[in-house]
């Protein structure tokens, strides 16, 4: 692995960028691995990366359907923030936060993680109200987040359409300082190219049709494309596709897997300066360092797997955009596209063991899996290394929808639920 | 934009007119206190979730308002049919019906 930096870029700008070497293989499967990760986003590649780096668990795989990153992980709108209301949540999306700010570093590869903040709008009495005791809440557990006044908020926000004439008026907005964008391939390459580099084998295009059990019930490899892969242990984070790849080791989930819905318009100079949403108005909304505006709002109405979604969703979106800021009602849209995830009742994760032995799971994410890529990815490592779960996803449980110990965030996150 | 059919109005109408309704079938339990949290975990929360046809509520909520039952194939999003909510589960394969 070529370590990235000043000097070997000067050398290979010198020699025209012609002796770049790959960064990673392109594995063929082997006949047994110790763990065996189904699906290479973010998410199944950061815990391949912390097996490897973390617990010293080399002989791992992680295989996809299609290519790594090529997922939910490429589709997203890469933002991150961690203002969640239940202390549970708070913790697991603060984890992830405080991986994100090291994590280019820790990496050697530039996910561009910036800090350029997160305002959440409120529109009424109510929006007022509960952001506050968001606020509050957040602070009583070490997650920043402050109220900005109208004027405060159009002095982060320059575009804001502060006016009272407006259909929804801006009467505030919380704001959480830490939160921000990454580029969400270069999470995908960089934790691949850092797995790849400590002897994980990442096998692409190899769909996994089956999980097999041994008489004991216990996991006993994939069936895939290629062939039979023998694993000690299987941990399966394939977002939308879980519930389908599950069944196949008789494991029924809470889930249902909807498209979520993105787009961009064509790229124009710098003008948005940080991520705003608006619940109550619906949509978000925040710019690429390419310069295109990037946004989204919720799920389709009904379950699919077509990776598209419906169009009556763009111009729901882009009627709530257009609404707050008045200024990009003549921008021109570039390319939309779907992404499908897995919801779960409560709208909290499942992270952690299942009924299987060694087979786990990483899923139920819904619509906000990227913001906490590197917090789960480590927290999943763990449980998988361990065989028992991190303090942080204990609560995260598939139990909890036979205890009844649910994390309810349905109504406590951002537009999208 | 999904084109779906009203099986009372008999007409076939844009989806802004109708409301999805979630996974269809499925019955309420006749004795609640009776239950298990299993079977509790299993009525409320696990979805079948399939990829391919699927048995799912609609409502025509801009319409007659009524609920109704469908089966739509989850890769396509095509609708195979669609039948009055009361109706025995639809059998599978359905063969799509010519338009």
């Amino acid at each position: 692995m070529t370590r990235f930096n000043a000097f070997s870029l000067l050398k290979n700008a010198l020699g025209g960028h012609r002796n770049w070497t790959e960064q990673w293989p392109d594995s063929q499967p082997r006949a047994e691995y110790d763990v065996v990760i189904v699906g290479a986003g973010g998410h199944g590649l950061g815990a391949a990366y912390y097996l490897a780096s973390q617990h010293g668990i080399t002989n791992v795989a992680v295989i996809d359907k299609g290519w790594l990153g090529g997922g939910n992980t490429g589709r997203n709108t890469t933002i991150i923030r961690s203002n969640y209301l239940y202390d549970e949540s708070a913790r697991l999306y603060d984890h992830a936060v405080d991986l994100w700010e090291n994590l280019s570093q820790e990496l050697n590869y530039n996910v561009m993680y910036s800090r350029r903040g997160v305002l959440m709008l409120a529109h009424n009495v109510h929006d007022v109200q509960s952001f506050k005791r968001h606020i509050h809440a957040n602070r009583l557990n070490g997650v920043d987040n402050r109220w900005l006044t109208v004027q405060e908020a159009k002095e982060y926000c320059p575009p804001l359409n502060i006016s009272p004439n407006a259909r929804y008026p801006v009467m505030g907005a919380a704001l959480q300082e830490r939160a921000g964008t990454a580029r969400h391939d270069a999470v995908a390459w960089g934790y691949a190219r850092g797995a790849a580099a400590r002897g994980v084998d990442i096998i692409q295009n190899c769909p996994v049709t089956a999980i097999r059990r041994n008489a004991d019930g216990s996991v006993a490899g994939v069936e895939t494309a290629k062939g039979f892969i023998r694993a000690k242990k299987v941990a399966v984070s394939a977002a939308g596709h879980t519930s389908v790849v599950m069944q196949t080791a008789g494991v029924r989930l809470p889930l249902e897997s909807y498209p979520l819905q993105a787009l961009v318009s064509e790229p124009v100079k710098p003008c948005f300066p940080c991520v705003v949403m608006s619940n109550a108005v619906h949509a978000y909304i925040s710019q690429s360092d390419k310069g295109e505006l990037v946004i989204g709002s919720g799920t389709d109405q009904y379950t699919s797997y077509s990776q598209r979604g419906g169009l009556p969703l763009i111009e729901h979106t882009i009627a709530a955009i257009t609404e707050v800021f008045p200024i990009f009602n003549r921008m021109r849209m570039l390319r939309k596209w779907g992404g499908i995830v897995d919801v779960t009742p409560d709208r909290s994760a499942i992270l952690g063991k299942t009924p299987v032995p060694n087979l786990y799971v990483n899923c139920g994410w819904g619509t906000g899996g990227f913001k906490a890529t590197p917090g789960a990815a480590h927290v999943f490592a763990w449980t998988i290394a361990k065989d028992e779960p991190h303090p942080i996803n204990a609560p995260f449980t598939l139990e909890r929808f036979r205890s009844g110990r649910l994390i309810d965030e349905a109504a406590a996150a951002a537009v999208a639920h | 934009m999904l084109l779906i059919h009203c099986p009372y109005c008999d007409e076939t109408l844009p989806e802004a007119e109708f409301t999805y309704a979630g996974e269809a079938h499925i019955a309420r339990p006749a004795d609640p206190s009776a239950l298990s949290d299993e079977e509790w975990e299993s009525y409320l929360f696990i979805r079948s979730n399939p990829r391919g046809p699927h048995h799912e509520r609609w409502r025509h909520l801009h319409g007659c308002g009524r609920f109704f039952n469908a089966v739509r194939d989850t890769v396509s999003d095509r609708f195979l049919t669609t039948y009055p909510a009361g109706q025995p589960r639809a059998a599978l394969p359905i063969k799509e019906a010519a338009e």
